[in-house]
């Protein structure tokens, strides 16, 4: 029997087992979409970082530094540095207004109906794309390590859609935070591992490592065998709209996580805002001693696979797992592969999780029957109906796009929606007075659509033909999202959204009256 | 503002439990927990302009402005240096410094650590700003 599957089924076991304990703890909407909001600072930290590192952190990255060098790793400093807008913007004020969703805090101030229904529909949008990319990612991994025991993409995407479902539907908050913690912890020890291996290749010489990067040798595309320093950037980004490209990919970056719904979810698991900042500083921690060791994951497979035998055994988002059988064989091999398995299977949870919760809360409830449950346990209950209906449609549509779909563009694309859309409103919900429900919703509109639009005109799909040259959107759409919001507001008066500032203000900066934690 | 709750509130907690085993909506025309109302049935928990009013809090938003807004600042501008000189800069980027390790990947590398150490300056702030906060709220549960 193969060694991976070995693994995989063995994650697989105790994953269920979290479910079914988690299962039985759960009582109410508190539990179910907060976990009780009783998590420890440390307990959310790895969490937000396991919901974070997804297949794009750990294959993709790895692959793009395998391929193109320096250029990858600005997504490695990129994806750090974004906690900085979280940590000191939006983690506290959001724990100290909000109740399960992003749009509690719009929703706050503003006309509740249309902004929980902008607010769904963007937090829909951004998960999904987000969740269509893992699993592609998680299909094509799964189908290309068990290809001797006959699994096929779809049956892989169809086995992890249901995992997913399982977990969420029965586990709720409780189960997807401790999947999350278990596969950051395993993520993390697989990586320092693989960074040892890498090091020890080169004798524990940075020296030899480095120069070995400074004289990678593989085949262009055009066949002619050229040497190039991997640590000058350039190699991806080139001119005449490579620095725009690079900037906007970056504005992107550390914007698009202060708006993703999955990680915003997250801090309303803890008990207060003060827990929320600590567990943000733990989540720093963690992912930038990750994203730190990308240096060694992307360059060792660089340097000791070599570009040429990843292209040809798996393309680029095998580097990680080839670089691990190259250092230590088989058996590692297999255990770096469980690793980027489950590491998908936890950031495709905590994406079910957060889209299901939006749909009803912000949704089913708020806007569809006014804010009231007609029966007790009804929010729960539809939340698990739309985790079941959100998995099934992603499995559709990952097999639909097979296992060539471009991953990482799939996961931009979310992350530049997030920060066209969702951040702007967030910001100015939170700290201008005059900020309204018009300029809410056309704030939501103008990110969202002109996001996507651009996202159409853009390299990435339209190749040779492209009208808008750059592949990611975040420089034109992110300003235009703050101007839809601002243009919206000031078209009309909203007294009651002014008073309520004062409100909001005092809540967001003292935590009086904030949810608190359910005891267990 | 002058709606009367001064007595009231200074007798009752300001920070109401919600969370009851389930907390969901009760059926009917009862009261529902505080969460779950909409911003027009709201009832306040707090009187909250006399506590914007007050001088503490007027301190403990200016304290954090002048943590928060300098610190954005800085970061954003450290972070997007490091796009924008990769970018109209190469020559200067390509510069080695140690071996063959160069300008761009130091400078990639110093963003964590800025990161790092800007996310344990607030906490240390924010640990005075909590301070600052709790001293609100005791003053009011205090009514005074």
């Amino acid at each position: 029997m193969n060694a991976s599957l070995v693994m995989f089924l063995g994650f697989i076991a105790i994953t269920l087992w979290i479910t079914w304990w988690a299962a039985r703890k759960n009582t109410g909407s508190n539990a179910y979409f907060a976990a009780g909001r009783s998590l420890t600072a440390w307990q959310n930290g790895i969490a937000v970082a396991g919901d974070y590192m997804s297949a794009a952190s750990f294959l993709g990255i790895a692959g793009i530094i395998a391929f193109q060098g320096y250029d990858g790793f600005m997504y490695s400093v990129g994806w750090l540095v974004a906690y900085l807008t979280v940590l000191l913007i939006v983690a506290e004020p959001l724990r100290n207004a909000g109740k399960y969703t992003m749009a509690d805090v719009l929703a706050y101030r503003l006309s509740p109906r249309p902004v929980r229904a902008m607010g769904a529909l963007s937090t829909l949008t951004v998960s999904t794309f987000y969740m269509i990319a893992q699993m592609v990612g998680a299909g094509a991994l799964v189908s290309l390590l068990l290809k001797d025991t006959g699994i096929s993409f779809s049956t892989a995407v169809i086995a992890i859609g249901i995992l997913m479902i399982v977990y969420v539907v029965f586990g709720g908050m409780l189960a997807t935070t401790w999947v999350q913690i278990i596969k950051a912890i395993l993520l993390m020890s697989g990586t320092i591992l693989l960074s040892i291996l890498v090091l020890k290749h080169f004798g524990f010489s940075f020296g030899a490592f480095f120069d070995a990067i400074a004289h990678v040798t593989y085949h262009d595309a055009k066949g002619n065998l050229v040497t190039q320093d991997f640590l000058t950037p350039g190699l991806r980004y080139k001119p005449p709209y490579g620095a725009l490209d690079l900037i906007s990919l970056g504005m992107a970056l550390i914007f698009g996580t202060a708006g993703l719904p999955h990680i915003l979810v997250r801090f309303y698991t803890v008990p207060d805002a003060k827990t929320a900042r600590v567990s943000v500083v733990w989540a720093m921690v963690i992912i930038g001693s990750f994203y730190i060791l990308t240096t060694f994951l992307g360059f060792g497979a660089a340097t000791i696979v070599g570009r040429d035998f990843i292209a040809q055994n798996g393309g680029t988002n095998m580097s990680a797992p080839l670089l691990a059988k190259a250092l230590a064989g088989d058996l590692f091999f297999a255990f770096i592969s469980a690793i980027a398995f489950a590491t998908i299977l936890a950031v495709v949870a905590g994406l079910t999780i957060s889209a299901s919760t939006s749909f009803a809360h912000d949704f089913w409830t708020n806007v569809l029957h006014h804010g009231k449950e007609r029966s007790p346990g009804e929010e729960v209950r539809v939340a698990r109906i739309t985790a079941f209906v959100v998995g099934a449609v992603s499995m559709l549509i990952a097999i639909l796009l097979g296992p060539n779909a471009n991953v990482a563009f799939l996961v931009a694309l979310a992350f530049a929606v997030a920060a066209s859309a969702n951040l702007p409103v967030i910001v100015l919900s939170l700290f201008w007075r005059r900020f309204n429900t018009k300029g809410a919703v056309a704030g939501l509109a103008t990110g969202l659509l002109s996001s996507l639009v651009l996202i159409l005109l853009s390299p990435s799909i339209l190749k040779t033909e492209a009208i808008f040259p750059l592949e990611n959107p975040g420089i034109v759409s992110i300003p235009l999202g703050f101007l839809g919001a601002v243009i919206g507001t000031l078209l009309g008066r909203e007294p009651h959204a002014e008073d309520k500032f004062t409100e909001l203000t005092v809540r967001a900066n003292t935590g009086l009256g904030a949810e608190k934690a359910t005891s267990h | 503002m002058s709606r009367e709750k001064g007595k009231e509130f200074a007798e009752q907690d300001l920070t109401p439990m919600t969370g009851a085993a389930t907390d969901v909506a009760p059926l009917g025309r009862q009261q529902k927990p505080a969460h779950e109302l909409t911003a027009d049935e709201d009832i306040d928990v707090a009187d909250w302009d006399r506590v914007a009013a007050m001088a503490e809090f007027k301190q403990l938003v200016l304290a954090k402005r002048k943590f928060i807004l300098p610190a954005t600042i800085f970061f954003v501008v450290y972070y997007f240096a490091l796009p924008a000189l990769v970018g109209y800069a190469p020559g200067l980027m390509s510069k080695r410094v140690f071996g063959v390790v160069n300008v761009a990947y130091l400078f990639a590398l110093s963003q964590f650590f800025m990161a790092w150490l800007i996310a344990a300056l607030y906490v240390r702030a924010a640990n005075r700003f909590d301070g600052m906060a709790q001293r609100i709220i005791s003053k009011l549960k205090g009514g005074r």
